[in-house]
């Protein structure tokens, strides 16, 4: 057997106060695909960082044998000309350049010192078949979807000659259909002998391609789990994740379902800026108290799009319809008046559209209901803290104290702290856009708990989510939307992800199988 | 090894748990500003730096640009800039010359009669709020850059205070108008007359500065007792004693040197008055706190229902206002109103902010670090002025001063 690309030996690396990394070491053999589990916080990234340099030799204790070396990286440029690529999670690439230009950025193919932009091209195109990419070298990154963006850096990778090629929750982003493309090209690139490390969260992708698994669990390694000759099923690497047996990953619950809250008419949305674009095509639904409904479909179906056009137009132009709560028809033509109507829309997307992220964790729970803290014109900052440390306390924010800043907080608490704004609006129908979006096995349970409780109190829940074994595990109906269409209606009972997959790939036209 | 390492770190973390609740940033600027006093104190000739007349000319001559630094804070959290309020200064002192001192001939404003110095100055802000409405409309309903609306500004009302002024001078004011940019209470010491209290001190400037004392901390340790009763965290004890010891200390100085100069000037009491009101504004009401939002997360703060527009919009209203309140303090201190007056000093205004504390970005700020950061470029101007460096070493060290601090203050992010 040959020898191991990559061996990691006992690093540990301490911040003021906290030890990151407590001795870990890590076995990469040549030309395996390596997963790395843990919960968030658990080190994965750290590991990471100090592999490709980030955090330079000298930071950490303990040794990176490389091809047989130990090697001292004191950036990431170090560890690239040693062929070791990091992808992050949030895509590193120029959205106004092409493909070509992001594919050779920082690393130009030069003809006495000017850019040679036909060879770029035609190298391009090469490193562009190589992992399946069937676009025009020239065209701009922000004009193709995150999936091929991610291939995008995959070729980067390539044109730097990687053969360890490091992939941070590579299909968080994306939908089924481009995670098993990446996936397959993971496969394709192990036969070519360049080895892989990937960071994920989705158990089932790590089942499927994954050739050893480490298990990551506050800072140390746990276990390494070798797929290919025991059978290692997903429950197996989550009782490891979280140190205990989970029997059950969705709450059980009775519903206690009552009148409709909220109905949805024929409604309609098109792009903001291609006005002429249909994004939402007449799409009519309505949710009971008590009750939760999904919303399944790919990326680019139109969920988050219809949810936020229904959420006060907050998305997109020419929008109509109607909407009924409790039977009366409302208006919510702006957000506020689709806050004062009962709705509340908590985004996929907290740090871009969630949180306040520099601000304390009390201040961004109290934005949206700011009104209710005034008394004589004035924000009652005390009144407002003793809120604020409630939800911290009822929904279980672990933060030193709720004048903590949001940035430094892990998903899974930022996420509770969106849920805590948009409760403390007091909403009757709460629209939640991937809750459990990037965020671990142990607090995805705790927010099922919370919806639970919200429906459980009456409110009508609506959940988009891209996993359908999460919808499938804790909604009471799932809509399937396609093309921005309803294009199938699935109780709890009939709900397998065969049936919802169908629904959602029904494209329009053709006729119902 | 571990036996050595780990007392130290305990006392590390003892430390940083007893640091909780003290902001260091805003606390390492004042004590900038402190030692830079110091410093001038001891350098200048018969520290000439400290003494009464100088003090009071120190709070006089940088009033306009604290005025502005208010508004600018304001607007900077937000995540904009104003290039402009030098030139709106410029032309409000023009307005409120017009309004007051009405000297232009054939100006075709001869029906209307020269208004009371109050209410030109009451004229004079409305028009500066008008202003601030044009260049809102095109920031918050428009959506064109605050720089380059601002920009545009600039230029804009140079030229409007140039055709206002037909390129003269207009002056002198009257005294009460006057008195806003120069006067000072109680000046011939009549309360001194009043209780036969004869002595070189003014009375009405000693008990002021003793209210100032009391209402200081009389507020801070209602902030203090209402935190602990909801069982936040405060500052530790003795911290909280000696800053605000400290800091009323420095209040009884200033107020000490005042009363044997001429008194406290009308500035400084408009100037204690508007730090108050607007750090209640940015701190304690909605449309602060909307403010601070839209600076941190703009898409977050319009998907938490803010009317975003409309807060852009108002603070630019403010803005305009502040500005022209400013150009009345110039043109009071100038007693004249003159087509150069106020420039540049949106980059003096601008330098303030930074100074004390804000960020580029947007999203921090403090109106209290603003006015420490104007502090410390008046007194560096004024220290340097009285040792004789010349105008070019000035601007050299002022440039320097606001890159270094603000280079510390991302310094000091990055280590976290």
């Amino acid at each position: 057997m040959s020898s191991p690309i990559l061996e990691m030996r006992g690093i540990t690396k301490t911040f003021p106060g906290v030890t990151a990394l407590d001795d870990v070491s890590l076995t990469v053999q040549r030309g395996e695909i390596h997963a790395i589990c843990g919960e968030n916080g658990a080190g994965k990234s750290t590991l990471m960082k100090v592999l490709s340099g980030v955090y330079p030799f000298g930071s950490y204790s303990g040794d990176i044998v490389y091809e047989g070396q130990v090697k001292k990286f004191l950036n990431i440029r170090d560890s690239e000309h040693e062929g070791i690529v990091i992808i992050h999670q949030e895509l590193a690439l120029s959205p106004y350049l092409s493909i070509a230009e992001n594919i050779f950025l920082g690393n130009e193919i030069r003809k006495f010192g000017l850019i040679d932009w036909n060879q770029t091209n035609k190298q391009a195109q090469l490193l562009m078949a190589r992992v399946g990419l069937e676009e025009d070298p020239n065209i701009a990154i922000k004009d193709i979807g995150v999936g091929k963006q991610q291939l995008v850096e995959i070729a980067k990778a390539l044109s730097k000659r990687v053969k360890l090629l490091i992939l941070d929750e590579p299909t968080a982003a994306l939908n089924d259909e481009d995670s098993a493309h990446l996936l397959d090209l993971l496969r394709h690139l192990k036969d070519q002998g360049i080895s892989s490390i990937i960071i994920s969260h989705k158990l089932n992708e790590i089942e499927a391609i994954a050739d050893t698994t480490t298990i990551i669990r506050d800072g140390k390694a746990i276990e390494s789990l070798s797929m290919a000759t025991e059978q290692v099923s997903q429950e197996r690497i989550i009782k490891g994740m979280v140190g205990r047996e989970m029997e059950n990953r969705y709450p059980t619950r009775t519903p206690q379902i009552g009148q409709e809250i909220l109905r949805v008419e024929d409604w309609v949305a098109y792009h903001p800026i291609d006005s002429n674009r249909l994004i939402v095509d007449g799409i009519s639904m309505n949710v009971k108290r008590g009750e939760i409904v999904g919303l399944a479909g790919i990326m680019g179906a139109g969920r988050t799009e219809f949810a936020r056009s229904l959420f006060g137009r907050s998305y997109g132009t020419n929008i109509s319809g109607r909407v009924y709560k409790n039977g009366q028809e409302i208006k919510v033509r702006t957000i506020r008046e689709a806050i004062d109507n009962g709705l509340a829309y908590a985004t996929e997307d907290r740090k871009r559209f969630g949180l306040n992220l520099i601000e304390d964790i009390k201040r961004n729970i109290s934005l949206a209901s700011l009104k209710s803290f005034v008394t004589f014109g004035l924000v009652n900052g005390n009144e407002e803290y003793k809120k604020a440390s409630e939800y911290r306390e009822s929904m279980n924010i672990k933060a030193p104290s709720v004048n903590s800043v949001t940035g430094q907080l892990s998903g899974g608490n930022q996420q509770k702290v969106v849920l805590s704004k948009w409760i403390n609006v007091n909403p009757d129908v709460l629209i939640l856009d991937e809750p459990t979006r990037g965020i671990d096995v142990g607090a995805k349970y705790e927010i099922y708990l919370i919806m639970q409780r919200l429906a459980a109190e009456g409110k009508g829940i609506i959940v988009i989510s891209s996993e359908l074994p999460e919808l499938i595990g804790i909604c009471d109906r799932i809509y399937a939307i396609a093309e921005g269409r309803i294009t199938g209606e699935v109780s709890r009972q009939d709900a397998t992800p065969e049936t919802l997959m169908k629904y959602m790939t029904m494209e329009k036209g053709k006729v119902n199988v | 090894m571990s036996n050595v390492a780990a007392p130290k770190k305990s006392l590390m973390a003892n430390l940083q748990d007893r640091m909780q609740g003290v902001n260091l940033r805003q606390n390492g600027i004042f004590v900038a500003l402190i030692g830079l006093v110091a410093f001038f104190a001891a350098t200048t000739p018969n520290a000439a730096s400290i003494t009464p007349t100088n003090v009071s000319n120190l709070v006089v001559q940088n009033g306009y640009i604290l005025v502005l630094a208010i508004g600018m804070v304001m607007v900077i959290i937000a995540g904009h800039i104003d290039l402009s309020v030098g030139s709106v200064a410029a032309f409000i002192g023009a307005v409120a010359g017009i309004l007051v001192v009405r000297p232009l001939e054939q100006d075709g404003w001869e029906w209307l009669p020269a208004l009371p110095w109050w209410a030109g100055i009451l004229g004079a802000i409305l028009v500066g709020a008008i202003v601030g409405m044009w260049q809102g409309f095109w920031v918050a309903y428009v959506g064109i850059p605050a720089f380059i609306v601002t920009l545009a500004g600039m230029l804009l009302f140079r030229g409007m205070a140039l055709l206002t002024l037909q390129n003269t001078n207009i002056g002198p004011f009257p005294d009460e108008f006057r008195a806003i940019g120069n006067g000072f209470l109680d000046k011939e010491q009549g309360l001194n007359g009043l209780v036969g209290f004869s002595s070189d001190y003014n009375l009405t400037a000693l008990i002021v500065t003793g209210f100032a004392v009391l209402a200081l901390w009389a507020a801070a340790l209602k902030q203090r007792t209402g935190k602990i009763r909801y069982g936040q965290v405060v500052e530790p004890r003795v911290w909280f004693y000696l800053k605000n010891a400290i800091l009323s200390a420095m209040v009884a100085y200033v107020g000490f040197q005042l009363s044997q100069a001429n008194g406290i000037p009308y500035t400084l009491i408009l100037l204690v008055f508007l730090v108050i009101v607007y750090t209640i504004v940015m701190t304690r009401t909605p449309f602060g706190r909307y403010i601070y939002a839209i600076g941190g997360n703009l898409n977050a703060a319009v998907l938490s229902g803010i009317d975003v527009r409309k807060i852009n919009f108002w603070l630019f209203v403010n803005m305009g206002a502040l500005a022209a309140l400013s150009g009345v303090l110039i043109a009071a201190r100038m007693n004249s109103a003159v087509p150069k007056a106020g420039d540049g000093f949106e980059l003096d205004a601008i330098s303030s902010v930074f100074i004390g504390g804000a960020a580029v970005q947007g999203g921090v700020g403090t109106v209290s670090g603003s006015m420490i950061g104007g502090l410390i470029q008046g007194v560096l101007a004024n220290g340097m002025n009285l040792n004789s460096v010349g105008i070019d070493v000035q601007m050299t060290i002022k440039g320097l001063v606001l890159l270094l601090a603000v280079a510390f203050d991302v310094w000091s992010k990055r280590r976290k």
